[in-house]
């Protein structure tokens, strides 16, 4: 019986398909232009758009169409329009270039840009100096993936982002690349939601920014050189790991700003060559562990209304400061964590150093009240500063200790 | 061959010399005579440009001594209290200011012999004897056949035997033509070395003269008498 | 002159204090190198080294040598020698052994173990630094009328260059805070030979850091190719100058 309830839905499915059309596109194929198969087309159909130029946009989605570019045309918005519109469900957008979306300060004009939709997928597509490349609005279920997005951005104020998901929720964020926009992945009210293995290097604000994205997922990610480096805020219940924070270097310039988050998990990231890897300010309950946290200027800024936070296991490696603090007031707490500034010993060989170390250091508070004194460090003064505070602490804050630190560094 | 030109030399306030103009010619042997700190060994430094002068030109064989040293390979100086590396020996000594002297004349080691310093040659300079330095500062001068020798009481310190084989050469020397000027308090000593008297008092020139009209001028047997008059005379 | 170098030469690798130092210098740079988990971290300890006990050792050591060599120099002076080419040849001969004992003591294994740019700079900066305050040494030997004093002007020389000097700058910069000193502290942290040599280092190792706040005038002034150039010439002067007054005052003296 099972069999052949299983032979019927075989034939209902081939039926179905063969039910569905596949339109041709291109100047030596049935229809001349996207607009024309698509007003013939029904959902279900599949729409093969060959090689070409395409200026005849905006090109509008409106049906349940798969739509597959081949041998990769070109859809060129003519600095003018938005290119692809995408207003049905389901809608399978591949293999296309979409370039030259138009700039507008009033709308947000997008490359592709999906209208409150569900199960729309936007894979394997070039995205080529749009304002908005990618951009989600009210939508579910989405997958963008394997796309590579790059723009030319001068300034913030005449660029738009990369993928930019609005009140979304459960989308899929995969593998892809971004380069040159303001913000290279850039979520507001979108929750529970993945990003994964995408790269975003040299955008001129920040790699990843998102506000009141609650329960989303951030997965080996790269982000790289961005302007202003990841600012991540107002947000609960992140999950990040296993991403790495490179290079973000500058003023005002944080490898991963974290303000006000709160419940999170920022675990095995790789923290490396940035101005102030860590900047957390309003962030509470937060568990930061894991980490590998190396060649930065700062390695941690917690500032004084931050709570609760728990930093362990952690390797702080060849940071100019391990950590730093603006305030005498520390209700996070540093536990098991290598540093590799420690000068203690480990006579009962159980890995954790005998004595506590004091991570934050005098002179690093000096700066923070003056930066310009930083042009003094690593003098011979600043070091008897230094050496001074940590044998008899007046200045730290003597809750800003790591009671246990291990004598040898994580393999992480 | 050496001509002071109106020199001066302030030591802060006090005037080691003052004005001084002197002329010496070839073929002397003078003696530079004169109480304690009256410029003497002021006098000696400046010729040999080891002090500089706060005023006046030095001509050496009538070539001012301002702007070029090669004169000093003319001049053989022995100093009052010798002084050198401590960790040298009296060989490599020697052989440093051979070396530095670059000289191609053949080498005067006379007096090497005569003091038998081959014997010393491994010392180290800060194990000798005062008497031993000045026997090295001796020889050193000698060494280079220099037209005019410059000795700053070359006889203080010495052992009779060898100061007598420093005048014998001074003699020597003086018969070959050269100028020597000698500073020295032990005059009797020298009575049968010099020839002129360079007298000098509180950086001044007193009188310049050869020993017979001294002699003869005062009525006295011998120069450190003659000059021991003038003292007195200059007092009274 | 090559002669009298050579006997400078000769007379100082003789002197038991230049091999303690490059003994002191090679033992201190291969056990950091042993030691540190890390090489940056190890040339990280050798600069702190060569901040403070190169120029501190070059100066007392030149400058014990110099009036030490009173008597040498005396002997040269009458001798037709002019007296510029006795006191360079005493100052290239002091360059050249003191150099040499850090070459040997901290060249070595740095070109071992980080033979980079860091190492490189670490160096060059230690050769900078030690030639310097030999400079100084001249200069503070002839100033100063004996020995003790002498070295007593030289440990002030060396404590006012690596600590008072930091010191009066950091209290300008907390005076004057609420005024735009940027460009005047960089300027007066650039005529120190040491600040120069060690925001030189600074670039190299914290330049994350550095790309903070103040990190723009800094780079600007110091990072670029010029200013290597202005560093190389300001750390060019400070080996020149004091000689050169040295030189002057010697030709002038008294001995």
């Amino acid at each position: 019986m099972n069999r052949f309830f299983l032979v019927f839905i075989f034939f209902i499915s081939i039926f179905y398909d063969l039910k569905s059309r596949s339109l041709q596109v291109g100047s030596q194929h049935p229809f001349k232009s996207i607009k024309s198969a698509l007003e013939s087309a029904n959902n279900g159909d599949t729409l093969l758009v060959y090689a070409g130029t395409y200026k005849e946009s905006p090109i509008i989605i409106d049906k349940k169409v798969t739509i597959i570019g081949i041998e990769r045309p070109v859809l060129d918005g003519e600095h003018q329009y938005e290119v692809v519109s995408i207003k049905a469900d389901s809608v399978f957008f591949t293999g296309f270039q979409v370039q030259n979306s138009g700039v507008s300060s009033i709308n947000d004009i997008g490359g592709i840009k999906v209208y409150d939709r569900r199960y729309v997928t936007i894979q394997n597509n070039i995205l080529l100096n749009n304002f908005f490349a990618v951009y989600l609005q009210y939508s579910r279920h989405c997958l963008v993936k394997d796309n590579i997005i790059t723009s030319n951005a001068q300034d913030e104020q005449n660029s738009g982002n990369g993928i930019h998901c609005w009140k979304s929720d459960s989308l899929q964020i995969i593998a892809n690349r971004i380069e040159g926009h303001r913000d290279g992945i850039y979520f507001e009210f979108v929750k529970e939601s993945v990003v994964w293995r995408n790269i975003a290097r040299n955008n001129i604000r920040y790699g990843l920014h998102f506000m009141f994205s609650h329960k989303d997922s951030y997965f080996s990610n790269i982000f790289e050189n961005n302007g202003a480096g990841i600012a991540v805020m107002y947000t609960k219940h992140v999950f990040m790991a296993n991403n790495s924070f490179i290079n973000n270097t500058g003023d005002a310039c944080y490898g991963l700003l974290l303000k006000d988050i709160s419940d999170s998990h920022i675990i095995g990231n790789r923290f490396i060559g940035n101005t102030i890897a860590m900047f957390l300010e309003g962030a509470n309950r937060n568990k930061i562990s894991k980490n590998v946290i190396q060649e930065n200027g700062w390695g941690m800024k917690v500032q004084a209304n931050c709570e609760d936070n728990h930093i362990y296991e952690n390797n702080f490696i060849h940071n100019t400061f391990d950590v730093a603090t603006n305030g005498t007031l520390v209700m996070s707490y540093f536990k098991e964590n290598y540093w590799d500034k420690y000068e203690g010993y480990d006579l009962d060989r159980d890995g954790l150093g005998d004595i506590p170390y004091h991570p934050l250091s005098v002179y690093s508070y000096v700066i923070e009240q003056n930066p310009i004194s930083m042009l003094l460090f690593r003098s011979f003064m600043v070091t008897l500063m230094d050496r001074t505070e940590r044998l008899i602490p007046s200045v730290t804050p003597e809750a800003f200790v790591d009671l246990t630190p291990v004598v040898k560094p994580y393999k992480l | 061959m050496i001509e002071l030109r109106d020199i001066s030399k302030n030591f802060g306030l006090t005037h080691a010399l003052n004005h001084v103009n002197l002329k010496l010619g070839g073929e002397q042997c003078i003696g530079l005579i004169g109480p304690n700190a009256c410029g003497k060994t002021t006098m000696i430094k400046s010729i040999l440009s080891i002090v500089v002068p706060t005023k006046g030109d030095i001509l050496i064989e009538g070539k001012s001594i301002k702007n070029d040293v090669s004169y000093k390979a003319a001049i053989g100086y022995m100093p009052q209290i010798g002084r050198y590396p401590e960790n040298m020996t009296i060989g490599q000594v020697v052989d440093m200011i051979k070396s530095i002297r670059n000289s191609h004349e053949p080498l005067d080691e006379e007096l090497w012999r005569a003091f038998e310093l081959e014997g010393m040659k491994d010392k180290k300079m800060h194990t000798l004897s005062g008497g031993t330095i000045q026997k090295v500062s001796a020889t050193i001068a000698f060494m280079f056949n220099p037209k005019i020798l410059i000795l700053d009481e070359p006889t203080a310190g010495l052992d009779p035997l060898a100061s007598e084989i420093l005048r014998d050469k001074i003699k020597k020397e003086r018969k070959n033509g050269k100028l020597i000027m000698i500073t020295s308090h032990l005059l009797n000593e020298l009575n049968d070395v010099l020839s002129h008297i360079v007298f000098m008092e509180e950086g001044k020139i007193v009188f310049y003269k050869d020993i017979e009209s001294l002699l003869e001028e005062t009525g006295q047997p011998s120069i450190s008498k003659a000059i021991s008059h003038l003292l007195k005379n200059l007092k009274a | 002159m090559k002669k009298l170098i050579g006997l400078v030469i000769k007379d100082i690798l003789k002197n038991k204090v230049i091999l303690i130092y490059t003994l002191f210098l090679a033992a201190f740079g291969w056990s950091v190198f042993g030691l540190e988990s890390s090489t940056a971290k190890g040339a990280l300890s050798l600069f702190n080294i060569i901040l403070l006990s190169v120029p501190l050792v070059s100066i007392i050591f030149a400058n014990i040598y110099i009036y030490n060599s009173k008597e040498f120099i005396e002997l040269l002076v009458s001798q037709p020698i002019k007296r510029s080419t006795i006191w360079n040849s005493i100052f290239i001969g002091l360059l050249i052994a003191i150099n040499l004992a850090f070459l040997i003591g901290i060249g070595i294994p740095v070109m071992v173990f980080t033979p980079d740019t860091i190492g490189f700079s670490v160096i060059l900066t230690g050769l900078f630094i030690g030639s310097i305050f030999t400079s100084l040494a001249m200069m503070s030997s002839i100033i100063a009328k004996d020995k003790a004093r002498g070295i007593g002007v030289s440990i002030m020389i060396w404590l006012f260059l690596s600590l008072i000097y930091d010191g009066l700058l950091l209290f300008f910069m907390f005076q004057f805070s609420d005024y735009p000193i940027e460009k005047l502290m960089v300027l007066f942290s650039s005529l120190n030979p040491i600040d120069l040599a060690r925001i030189q280092m600074l670039l190299q190792i914290d330049v994350s850091a550095l790309m903070g706040y103040t990190g723009a005038i800094f780079k600007k002034f110091f990072g670029n190719f010029y200013g290597y150039l202005i560093t190389i010439g300001l750390l060019m002067v400070w080996i020149i100058v004091p000689y050169l007054i040295s030189l002057r005052k010697f030709n002038k003296k008294d001995l």
